[in-house]
């Protein structure tokens, strides 16, 4: 059987009906750090997916450089993510907030990075 | 074209373990684009959301296909601050109707740097508006064009109706040293902001 639109299954995966009904997305960002696993195999992966790992498996990258390099839009990304993340094929730098620096503590160095560069 | 990016130099040392965001934003034309290039480290990077007319996010690939959409452009852009720690910057549009939009990429954002030029400065408003009702602290770089009036500080300060607090500063987002100074304002008076609350 040939399928008729080729993406037709790819996308019936990603269709969401409650944008924030999946609860690994909450807590993605524009910014959260990604990191491809290396001892997983990607097969069973649709094509999307492979592209996600293709493009984080030689270092991280925020989630927004992924979706800017694969040319896909964030909102899907955020989606193709969030499920590599339940496989287990990527995961989060910096996973626990607990562990995040403050704010105040992150905008010191923020200043002082930036007036370095002058 | 392949889809894996083609230098190492475009992935984070793997020493970085925080990444923190501020945005840059202002109405058309005003100098975003220009301003993330400016600093990026890294090729700037352009990202987009699809909203229905009606501001919806869509995240399915069969709705981004959809003739009824429109897209968002984000451009954004990053600069390594130390070895644990980089900042991207986020430039974009400041129309209210993408409300979902200013949701996600407002969360977790440290502050936002309004640009401004001086022949529409009441171009401003809606994003200033914006930025207030999310509670997202920001400070205003006036960016001036060829051909523009010269307006003092205090003229444009008053025009904008700017709290005394919010920084005030002139910028040319096609000068490093210029945008970096405009940053090194937001940033430092993100700063004090914090410094007030914890001793508040
Ligand atoms: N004189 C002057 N020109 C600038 C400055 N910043 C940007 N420009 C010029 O203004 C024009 C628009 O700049 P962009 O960076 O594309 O503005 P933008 O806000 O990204 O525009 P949109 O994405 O279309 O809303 C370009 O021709 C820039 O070279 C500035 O600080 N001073
Ligand atoms: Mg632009």
């Amino acid at each position: 059987m040939t399928p008729r639109r080729p993406e037709a299954r790819l996308v019936r995966s990603y269709v969401v009906t409650d944008g924030r009904a999946h609860p690994t997305r909450n807590t993605l960002d524009l910014v959260t750090l990604l990191i491809a696993t290396t001892d997983l195999s990607l097969a069973g992966l649709n094509p999307e997916k492979r592209r996600v790992m293709e493009v984080c498996r030689h270092g991280s990258l925020s989630l927004a450089e992924v979706a800017g390099h694969l040319r896909l839009p964030v909102s899907v990304t955020k989606v193709l993510v969030a499920d590599l993340m339940d496989s287990g094929h990527i995961v989060t730098r910096a996973p626990i907030p607990a562990a995040r620096p403050s704010d105040t503590r992150i905008l010191q160095e923020v200043l002082d990075g930036l007036r370095a560069r002058l | 074209m392949g889809c894996a990016p083609d230098s190492d130099d475009v992935y984070l040392r793997p020493s970085v373990k925080t990444a923190a965001k501020l945005l840059v934003v202002g109405h058309f034309a005003v100098g975003k684009t220009t301003f993330v290039g400016t600093l990026s480290e890294i090729r700037p990077l352009r990202t987009e959301e699809v909203m229905t007319q009606a501001g919806a996010l869509v995240d399915d690939l069969a709705g981004t296909r959809d003739k009824t959409t429109t897209t968002v452009a984000m451009d954004f852009g990053r600069l390594t601050i130390n070895d644990s720690l980089v900042l991207y910057l986020f430039g974009a549009p400041g129309q209210r109707r993408f409300t979902k939009l200013w949701h996600d990429m407002t969360r977790g954002a440290l502050g936002a740097l309004v640009l401004a030029d001086t022949r529409r400065l009441s171009h401003s408003f809606e994003v200033m508006g914006l930025l207030e009702e999310l509670n997202l602290p920001y400070a205003v770089a006036v960016n001036d064009f060829e051909g523009a009036p010269v307006h003092s500080l205090d003229e444009v300060r008053e025009a904008l109706d700017l709290l005394d607090e919010t920084p005030l500063v002139r910028c040319d987002a096609r000068h490093p040293d210029s945008s970096t100074r405009a940053l090194i304002s937001l940033v430092e008076y993100l700063l004090s902001r914090k410094t007030e609350l914890e001793h508040a």
